[in-house]
């Protein structure tokens, strides 16, 4: 089998090489992506903790009523997804640093993957449920 | 070079490239390995951040679960713990976005940022938790 690396045709050397880190070619977009989320979880913070300065300590039904105000919600949606996605990359990361066997590796991405979108989804239907349901 | 590393089972002995133990820790390999660790650390503790979602939508009974053990010493114990790994990555995370734009490169630049990010992260934390027992009527 003709491999990526073994083409010595009229690519330059550069060429050849691109796409072979352990990080395989998404490189960039996961380097961006990591940097995006990080600047949205700063911010969201900052409204987290003051969300938390509301609720700590308060009945269920007083919780309820805090999280189902629609602006909470939505900041509470937004804090999940830009969290859960800097988590991933950031373990992703992690393993594509520290793991190098190709299987292991991958089978420990899959799963990290599998385990927070569900997670993720998980948090966003309960958010969604307060919402709906004691919102209105 | 006598207590150079040599790779034993390598067929040609050669000797090995320095590797971590053989380093004496400094400002930067600290705060990196430390915003790794933290980094990890938070993640675990969003398994905690879903029950707590998970439990107030189900109902007060759940959600009362969740705030006993929250408010129990693991609980509590666990939750300062996650304070301070968030308020670690959030300022080295900073200095992390200042590197990435240039600048503060030039190590004692490096060095008191890294000064400056555990200052915050413990003036922080000690705040916040100031607050939260003064809330709870701890204190």
């Amino acid at each position: 089998m003709n491999m990526k690396w073994d083409d010595h045709g009229i690519k330059s050397p550069l060429a050849r090489a691109k796409g072979l880190g352990a990080a395989g070619s998404h490189a960039v977009d996961a380097w961006i992506k990591l940097r995006v989320t990080a600047i949205a979880n700063a911010i969201l913070l900052i409204w987290f903790i003051w969300f938390l300065s509301q609720v700590i300590g308060v009945s269920h039904a007083e919780f309820i009523e805090r999280l189902a105000d629609p602006r909470n919600a939505i900041a509470m949606i937004l804090l999940v997804i830009s969290t859960f996605t800097h988590a991933v990359l950031g373990c992703r990361e992690i393993v594509e640093d520290y793991i190098h066997c190709e299987f292991f590796k991958i089978s420990k991405l899959v799963g990290m993957y599998l385990f927070f979108f569900a997670l993720a989804t998980v948090c966003i239907f309960s958010i969604l449920k307060i919402a709906f349901i004691a919102g209105v | 070079m006598s207590d150079t590393p040599i790779a034993e089972h390598s067929p040609k002995k050669r000797p090995l490239s320095p590797h971590l133990q053989v380093y004496k820790p400094q400002m930067t390999s600290v705060t990196s390995i430390l915003h790794r660790l933290t980094g990890v650390a938070l993640t675990v503790g969003l398994v905690m951040f879903t029950w707590w979602l998970v439990a107030a939508s189900i109902g007060a009974e759940a959600y009362g679960v969740f705030t006993d053990f929250a408010g129990s010493n693991i609980g509590l114990l666990l939750m300062f713990s996650w304070t301070l790994a968030l308020f670690y990555h959030f300022a080295n995370g900073i200095r992390h976005l200042i590197w990435d734009s240039g600048k503060l490169f030039k190590i004692e630049n490096a060095y008191a940022a890294g000064y400056f990010v555990f200052a915050v992260t413990a003036l922080f934390t000690a705040l916040t938790w100031y607050c939260i027992l003064n809330k709870m009527g701890g204190l």
